[in-house]
């Protein structure tokens, strides 16, 4: 069939054509605005029809790539290489459910430059997408940069007061992880002879080797993810950017990554990965507990959010270098969750931000008096950000935990910590915001969510109970690649040392 | 008919929650409580049916109703199952009774309230997470509930949200329960590393195979089961409120009064007792956790004891007894005597939940005053409540004769844990033993003080008060009556089935739980003087509180200033909350400014970055000047980098290749 022939196609670049649209349609005025609002929701829209199709179409049980497409490009060094499985397909599916969510949310509060802000965003789409839907090595990295570029004018362009130094520290950081990989994927290409993902994963690259290229990649996602201590653009960014391009920073953008780790480090370079794994934990515990402590004594809501959500990477990253079918499993499932839930407290701060221009968080207090559905909101989010159990941040975080403590117990512990410091942090926003009487006389007019709001946030909650009770979807969907992942992992490192057996 | 009776609270709290501002206040409360109505009529059916079917066996498997998949992951396999069995059928009738009684009883005691539906949804919720929490099949199903409670807990103590206090309090509860859950997390894990199932019948199946062997835990080699059982432990801990993890349990009396009867008396904080009767196989055979589960049991029930003798504010005293009672339920199960445990949790619910809900009747009669020294003479006004009261209290200080089947509820479960305790002997025994006799003591002292403050003696209340006190409306009365004939029946009906003879206990239990024949055994032929030792505690706390507070009223306020050094430590709750403060709260946030300011401005972001010739600090400053508008420019420019720098990347490719 030529849809699922060409889904991936489809899906990268349909966005792309709807930026297209929003660049030829004549005239700025009103109306004008209103179509290119209508033509980015609609294209976002279709495109998340057509990752609809594509799940329902993809085969749980194999854990090969599925809807290849395969064709040579420049010679047989670049490919037009295409093709997702079971660890890569519902980071497609996340993207393209929250792009018109963004549109959607920036409908009234984005004035200015609109055409310029859809076509960033769509733009932004088609690279995120391509993204996880490449199984080329130098399109992944076109993608992989590419995207850093809309980021950067959404921030720059649309975003607070002190958005240049945050974009350029957003820029700077990125950059010089995403050099380092460069360099490494050229001398991958000489060893291996191709960019082609999937010979490049049957490839045993010499241990020593490893090593680099392990270090070159680790210094792209650790700052991409970000892992502490190179985490230290976040906070800014996130603050200074607008809503929806926080809620694809924190939802999209940090989970490639966690996806750059899945896919590359782990299967590509085992040994290295056995070699760093000690090292990873403690980055990864030290970003739980450090960060969450920090998140403790924030005063701008969106900081707190951005450590919170470098906490929760933390668990991420843990997850990955476990490398048993629990950790992975568990590490994709928080970065799909924190995806929903990281976007949707991102929008929760947008509803107030658009009504009170500050983040400030003693600028707030008693909204439940004005905002009771505002309230509800919030606080579903605020539970499955403290990982809830019948959230779907509980899921994630039990799986990650559950399949460290087969093999490291301090790590479980010193993990664990950080949910307790979750609850603290994230309760204690709550009360500052939320309840407390209404003091404030320019809180006294706030109006509670209006109709376009309460559409937004609806599929948010919806989703974030359902797959609490419910993670079969996700689970079923990443099962076959998760495993084949972890077996390949554990054959290759168990030729190295012996794994702890577990005891029973 | 198990699905209803879990899921009708759902149901109630989802309309109530979502549909209460369109269908109004009273359509709310009448919905949730009717069917709770339902939901608890139908515990009993089930209660009955399990636990006095009849032919049933010693092993007869519990009924399973699977709900649908949860977790698969690897060899994870969790579903959500409703279990039925006795343990979860006592606790359904416990859950549904109390929550149904205390829902009607709202309906009188936050008639004034404006957001109703509201809180009707919030206790609706919370029966819900609390069935769930006593059908669980698994321990993760068990960890949902047990959350959700905490959820719910939050919600409810926090209800009056305009009051710092009841916020600082609904977020203390929190916290420190996710501390306990912090254990009980960690013990899944481990029970899972170590029984290699999470279904509670698996699981058990292997406790036999890895007896006495170790895990490593943290830094070293330890017991596999006790390590586990303890981790465990600590979330029963944090949930009922037992010593070290106990500081939130006074402050949750923040929430409206008909709360602290349904969670905080009646049900929630008896999920540790439940937990640890449920996984009473994996306790047996771990004697080490058997150990500090009694000793925490003893020293909270007399820890919490000593506190409630001088407290005034009326709703705190019995929050004191909640906590010094399930000491006692504790010290039963570290004991074996699981099923005494049990039998406590049941009566106590009746008595406990009428108590608070008699304090939330005086309060209420009292215009919303909860000092104690602000009362005083109003037995006369409310005679009706004052009446529940006293029987209230004659069945928590357990009034009875030893030997014979006379007795409030209170003095049948009392009297079996303290003679259980006895029976333990030992020195781990004896140190039980005589902490819940002096416990007992402290008890009817503190339940008799309260009373005499209360209701007797001159009025100390203004004459507004006063002319205004009056009794409460049927609507409330009525739950109180009902709760009132439980506190006097529940032990002499269940006695038997509970901790009278093996052989029934083993029929009604039908291997629930762990029933051991020795210690009820010994715990039936202790010596007289052991039989009659509550009985005599009981009477002598009366007695000195008869003295204190009738007799020569102002001996109290001599004696605390003869002992003020201790009367201010009893006063000030040992100092704990001074301490945490102390030790845990500050610093953190001490530490989190030091990281946040020192550690991730000035050393990442100032010093490592900067310092490693990034400078960023500098390309800032020099954009900085220029205006925003040109941002394009190096946007462009930027863009250009990127594709000479792929050109090059695949020129090199290319040639090479």
């Amino acid at each position: 069939m030529i849809i699922s022939a060409n889904i991936l196609t489809i899906l990268t670049f349909l966005p792309l054509l709807g930026a297209l649209f929003v660049l030829i349609v004549p005239g700025n005025d009103e109306l004008a605005l209103n179509n290119m609002r209508r033509i980015a929701l609609v294209t976002t829209a279709i495109t998340f029809v057509f990752s609809l199709v594509m799940w329902a179409m993809f085969d749980p049980t194999s854990a090969d790539f599925q809807f290849v497409q395969d064709y040579p490009w420049m010679g047989d060094v670049i490919g037009y290489r295409m093709g997702v499985d079971g660890v890569s397909i519902l980071f497609i599916v996340l993207t393209a459910f929250l792009m018109p969510l963004c549109i959607l949310s920036a409908w009234g509060s984005v004035k200015i430059r609109v055409r310029e802000y859809m076509i960033a965003f769509l733009i932004l789409e088609t690279l995120m997408i391509g993204v996880f839907a490449t199984l080329d090595l130098a399109m992944f990295y076109v993608f992989f940069e590419g995207g850093l570029i809309p980021m950067f004018l959404i921030i720059g362009v649309w975003g607070g007061k002190k958005r240049v130094q945050a974009s350029y520290k957003f820029f700077f950081y990125t950059f010089v992880g995403s050099v380092l990989m460069l360099l490494a994927m050229m001398a991958m290409y000489w060893y291996a002879g191709t960019l082609d993902i999937r010979v490049l994963l049957k490839t045993d690259f010499p241990v020593d080797m490893q090593y680099w290229l392990w270090l070159a990649f680790f210094a792209s996602f650790a700052v991409k993810l970000p892992m502490w201590p190179f985490h230290r653009w976040l906070p800014e960014a996130h603050v200074e950017a607008p809503t929806a391009g926080s809620v694809i920073l924190a939802a999209i953008l940090l989970k490639m990554g966690g996806y750059g780790f899945l896919r590359f480090s782990l299967p590509m370079f085992p040994d290295a990965s056995l070699y760093f794994t000690n090292f990873v934990y403690v980055l990864s515990v030290a970003a739980i507990i450090i960060t969450s402590v920090i998140a403790l004594v924030q005063d701008d809501i969106k900081k707190l959010i951005a450590y919170s959500s470098v906490a929760h990477m933390g668990f991420v990253t843990i997850g990955i270098f476990v490398g048993n079918v629990y950790g992975v499993q568990g590490a994709i499932f928080q970065m799909l969750s924190h995806g929903i839930i990281s976007a949707a407290l991102f929008l929760s701060v947008g509803v107030i931000y658009d009504r009170m221009h500050t983040r400030e968080i003693s600028a707030y207090g008693g909204l439940v008096e004005r905002m009771p559905k505002y309230a509800v909101v919030f606080m579903i989010f605020t539970m499955a950000n403290i990982g809830l159990p019948g959230t779907s941040g509980f899921i994630g975080e039990f799986l990650i935990l559950f399949g460290i403590f087969q093999i490291n117990t301090w790590v479980a512990f010193g993990a664990l910590l950080g949910v307790i410091l979750s609850a603290a942090y994230a309760l204690w926003l709550y009360r500052r915001v939320i309840f407390g009487a209404l003091e404030k006389e320019a809180l006294r007019a706030i109006l509670d969510l209006d109709r376009r709001e309460v559409a937004v946030m609806a599929p948010l909650i919806i989703l974030t109970i359902f797959f609490g009770f419910y993670p079969a979807p996700i689970l079923d969907a990443t099962a076959a690649s998760v495993d084949a992942l972890v077996t390949q992992y554990q054959s290759v490192i168990s030729t190295v040392v012996p794994i702890d057996a577990v005891t029973n | 008919m198990i699905e209803a009776i879990v899921f009708f609270p759902l149901v109630g709290a989802l309309i109530a929650g979502f549909f209460g501002g369109s269908i109004g206040d009273r359509y709310s409360e009448i919905i949730t409580s009717s069917l709770l109505v339902v939901a608890a009529i139908l515990s009993w059916i089930v209660f009955f049916q399990v636990g006095f079917g009849g032919e049933a066996g010693p092993m007869a498997d519990p009924t399973k109703v699977e709900i649908f998949r949860w977790i698969q992951s690897g060899e994870l396999d969790i579903r959500w199952v409703l279990r039925v069995d006795t343990l979860t059928a006592v606790m359904l009738v416990v859950v549904t009774s109390v929550s149904a009684l205390v829902h009607i009883y709202s309906i009188g005691y936050m008639a004034d309230d404006p957001s109703r539906s509201r809180f009707f949804a919030y206790l609706s919720l919370f029966t819900f997470a609390m069935l769930m929490l006593v059908t669980a099949d698994n321990f993760l199903q068990m960890f949902f509930g047990w959350e959700g409670v905490g959820l719910a807990s939050y919600l409810l103590i926090g209800f009056w949200y305009k009051k710092p206090a009841a916020n600082a309090a609904a977020i203390k509860a929190f916290v420190v329960n996710r501390i306990g859950d912090f254990g009980f997390a960690l013990g899944i894990f481990g029970a899972f590393l170590v029984l290699g199932h999470l279904d509670f019948d698996s699981a058990f199946r292997s406790i036999e195979a890895v007896q006495g062997t170790t895990i490593s835990f943290l830094w070293g080699e330890w017991d596999a089961l006790t390590v586990v059982t303890l981790l465990l432990f600590m979330g029963a801990m944090g949930k009922s409120a037992q010593f070290l993890l106990h500081t939130w349990l006074p402050d949750a009396m923040e929430g409206p009064t008909p709360v602290s009867a349904l969670i905080h008396a009646a049900t929630m904080v008896t999920a540790g007792v439940f937990m640890v009767a449920r996984l009473s196989p994996m306790f047996e055979a771990a004697p080490i956790s058997m150990t500090v589960v009694l000793y925490v049991g003893a020293v909270t029930a007399f820890f919490a004891a000593t506190i409630g003798l001088v407290q005034n504010d009326i709703k705190r005293v019995v929050a004191y007894s909640t906590m010094s009672q399930l000491g006692y339920m504790f010290v039963a199960l570290g004991a074996g005597a699981y099923t005494a445990g049990i039998f406590h949790l049941f009566t106590h619910a009746f008595f406990k939940a009428l108590l608070f809900l008699g304090a939330g009747a005086v309060i209420h009669a009292m215009h919303h005053e909860q000092d104690m020294r602000k009362m005083g003479g109003i037995s006369r006004i409310i005679p009706k409540t004052y009446l529940m009261m006293i029987i209230g209290t004659l069945a928590l200080t357990g009034v009875g004769i030893p030997g014979t089947s006379i007795g409030f509820a209170g003095f049948f479960s009392k009297d079996a844990i303290i003679e259980a305790a006895y029976a333990l002997g030992g020195y781990n025994g004896q140190f039980a033993y005589w902490s819940l006799v002096i416990a007992a003591l402290f008890t009817s002292f503190y339940s008799w003080r309260l009373i005499h403050l209360t209701f007797h003696g001159k009025p100390r209340a203004s004459q507004e008060v006063m002319a205004h006190a009056h009794e409460s409306p049927n609507v409330m009365m009525v739950p109180l009556y009902l709760l009132a004939a439980g506190a006097i029946l529940s032990g002499v009906v269940f006695y038997k089935v509970f901790f009278g003879d093996f052989d029934s206990i083993v029929q009604f239990f039908a291997g629930s739980l762990v029933v051991n024949e020795q210690i009820i055994d010994d715990a039936h032929h202790v010596p007289t003087l052991v039989k009659w030792s509550a009985t005599i505690a009981m009477a002598l706390g009366f007695v000195i509180a008869w003295y204190m507070y009738i007799r020569r009223p102002d001996a109290p306020r001599r004696l605390a200033n003869q002992h003020a050094y201790l009367y201010r430590f009893l006063l000030n709750k040992w100092y704990f909350d001074e301490l945490y403060d102390a030790i845990f709260v500050r610093p953190t946030m001490w530490l989190g400014r030091l990281l946040w300011k020192g550690l991730d401005d000035r050393i990442i972001d100032q010093g490592i970055v900067e310092g490693l010739g990034a400078r960023v600090k500098d390309v800032t400053a020099r954009v900085v000047k220029l205006q925003s508008g040109y941002i394009y420019h190096y946007a462009f420019a930027m863009l250009i980098g990127v594709a000479a720098l792929l050109t090059w990347a695949i020129a090199a490719g290319g040639l090479l290749g």
